[in-house]
């Protein structure tokens, strides 16, 4: 199913919960909701799901405004967080509960369910009630109940952040298999962005209740349009330095006390002559070498593969990721090595990008 | 301080003792006038007369047990009357639970002009103490008994117009705690039974009723126990024995003119009590649990 979200605006007398939310999600697209607490993310999947009116605007399902239809009337499937199962029936009346409101015949209804639990290796636990479940396994109940009815939209609330570390991602694969091999249309709401960046076809980015952003992972971490993006997704998050560019010989210099780096010339002619802007650069794409701009080693934090260490440039301080057989020590002094064909600038003021603006 | 108990000698241990034994005689000499009171009331029923606590018969001995006192059994009024008292218990029970979890229900959770004003009218309406409305629901009643059909039902004089009377003035308190425990429920379970398919009415009764049925067990119990025990209304608008409760039947053997048989009454104490012993005995661990933790069942 075709989902549209035109101008889709929630308020509560002042408060905004989603403002002027324009968008579309292809038949089969599997679509993230990414952002902090609070952006609307969520307020945005339940007018989705009919349970809050939209103020203004329209959702079209299919391109049919479905702004006053009842939820049971939409065809649709939800997981929440809190699982939401009902802790009074036990696994297969909480999956057979929606074919039960639908009227299916017993033992059509009985096939179904035991079907989908079988799908989601509960298929020997139908008779336990909830609460004798772990939260891996409410997680599937509440997937198979949302999958029982064979929805044309399924939405998922923060599905995973009540599970613990490996079984989320075993389940994040699992959903995104499950969500491909059933071409069902999905937008799912997390504020992970590994989650967004791993399982959605594309990420939409929320702040303040407005879209920052709408494109596929790859594009919104090589081409972050504002700065909130390019802070928020990846992990460690970008680095950002002011700094000046100039042109001399020739060459764009990115220039700040302690540190001149030449950039590339079509990224720096864009950010040339503009006064301060703001240089963001991934953690990745800075390493220590014998060679470059001089820093000194602030804190090292080890991640396994990486050391994440923080290092001072002058009054400025990054996030750079090291090989931890460099054994580098605080208080060290080192160089750094930009690599800066994948430097990005944004504007200090409206935080926008200059490079793809 | 707790190893000096341990390590000290006999005076200390005497101590010791005493520091446990304090409560325990806090607790005894306090419930005791009411424990007393019972003791007396079990004694009284099976004696001729009763000097403090010890039975007396007709010289003044003590002796003199009886089982003349449970002689009312055999008025059939007292069965008439004993009905009426269930009658108006389970009324009770069905009528607040069922309207005061609607509107708890609606009050909990949707939103709509003049809510709060409600919910503030209906805490005050709660303060309000039953005495100062006897008058006007004396009217309304005596209003009611003039409407056909209805008035034979719920107007003056009759058991369906005492339990509306009960069931309205109780109403406050059964919203207020009804309200407690929907508003306890998580709003994903809802959401989710409204995806799944099902009409505001069926989420109402399929999943969130059977949430709150430690609340409702409480409210249950709660109202049996005030419609049983239930006097002062059913005094003011009833006449004679046809509809009165128990309370009220006790009360008319207290004659203005004649010596009042007290052991008699006493005994009638008991009858009354005995159902809501075995009520107790059956409800207790849910009871305790409402008083203890409020509700356990959202989560």
């Amino acid at each position: 199913m075709k989902v549209e979200l035109e101008n889709l605006t929630k308020r509560w007398g002042n408060v905004v919960g989603a403002d002027s939310m324009d968008l579309d999600i292809k038949d089969g697209e599997f679509v993230a909701f990414l952002g902090p607490s609070g952006c609307g993310k969520t307020t945005t999947l339940l007018m989705v799901a009919g349970i809050y009116k939209p103020t203004d605007g329209f959702i079209r399902f299919d391109g049919q405004v479905v702004n006053h239809m009842a939820p049971k009337d939409r065809n649709i499937g939800m997981v929440f967080q809190s699982y939401a199962l009902y802790p009074h029936m036990n696994v297969f009346q909480n999956i057979s509960y929606p074919l039960k409101l639908k009227k299916v015949p017993k033992d059509e209804m009985q096939k179904r369910a035991q079907r989908v639990a079988d799908m989601m290796g509960i298929g020997h636990l139908m008779d336990r009630k909830p609460a004798q479940l772990s939260g891996g396994q409410q997680q599937r109940v509440a997937l198979g109940r949302a999958l029982v009815k064979e929805p044309q939209l399924l939405l998922f609330d923060e599905p995973l952040s009540n599970l613990d570390a490996r079984l989320r991602l075993s389940m994040r694969s699992e959903i995104k298999r499950l969500q491909m091999e059933l071409g069902i249309t999905s937008i799912y709401v997390t504020h992970d962005q590994v989650e967004a960046m791993t399982m959605a076809d594309r990420v939409a980015v929320m702040k303040d209740g407005r879209l920052q952003a709408y494109s596929p992972p790859d594009e919104l971490y090589d081409r972050p349009r504002t700065l909130f993006i390019a802070g928020f997704v990846g992990n460690p998050p970008m680095n950002f330095l002011e700094v000046e560019v100039v042109r001399e010989n020739g060459d764009y210099h990115a220039r700040r006390e302690g540190f001149d780096v030449v950039v590339p010339p079509e990224r720096g002619e864009k950010a040339a002559g503009k006064g301060k802007v703001i240089l963001g650069t991934r953690p990745e794409d800075v390493t220590i070498s014998d060679e470059g701009t001089p820093a000194e080693v602030f804190i090292v934090e080890p991640l396994g593969r990486d050391d994440l260490i923080n290092i001072h440039i002058g009054e400025a301080s990054i996030h750079v990721l090291a090989d931890p057989v460099l054994g580098l020590k605080m208080g060290q002094n080192v160089r750094l090595d930009f690599n800066t064909r994948k430097v990005q600038f944004f504007d200090q003021a409206t935080e926008k990008s200059l490079v793809w603006a | 301080m707790t190893t000096v108990t341990f390590e000290g000698g006999s005076q200390s241990g005497v101590r010791h003792f005493l520091g446990r034994a304090l409560p325990y005689i806090v607790l005894v000499l306090s419930i005791s006038p009411i424990v007393l009171g019972y003791a007396w009331l079990i004694i009284a029923t099976f004696s001729y007369r009763t000097e403090g606590l010890f039975p007396i018969d007709a010289a003044g001995n003590i002796g003199g047990w009886t089982l003349g006192n449970w002689s009312f059994l055999t008025d059939p009024a007292i069965w008439r009357v004993t009905l009426n008292s269930f009658v108006l218990a389970v009324g009770m029970v069905i009528g607040v639970g069922f309207i005061s979890s609607m509107a708890a229900y609606s009050l909990s959770r949707m939103n709509f002009a003049g809510r709060k004003g409600f919910l503030s009218l209906t805490l005050l309406l709660h303060a309000f103490p039953s005495v100062t409305l006897l008058i006007a629901i004396f009217f309304v009643l005596n209003f009611l008994s003039k409407i056909p059909a209805i008035g034979a039902w719920f107007g003056y004089n009759t058991l369906g117009g005492v339990a509306l009377v009960m069931i309205a003035l109780d109403l406050p308190l059964g919203i207020w705690l009804m309200k407690g425990f929907f508003d306890n429920l998580s709003w994903d379970m809802e959401r989710a039974a409204l995806i799944d398919g099902a009409s505001r009415f069926r989420v109402w009764w399929e999943i969130i009723i059977p949430l709150v049925k430690p609340g409702l067990a409480a409210l249950a119990i709660f109202n049996f126990l005030s419609g049983w025990s239930a006097f002062l209304i059913p005094f003011t608008f009833t006449v004679g024995t046809r509809v009165a409760n128990l309370p009220v039947y006790m009360r008319q053997m207290i004659s203005d003119t004649a010596p009042t048989n007290w052991n008699m009454i006493a005994a009638v104490g008991m009858f009354q009590l005995i159902p809501v012993l075995i009520f107790f005995i059956f409800t207790q661990e849910m009871l305790l649990s409402v008083y203890a933790g409020g509700s356990k069942g959202g989560t």
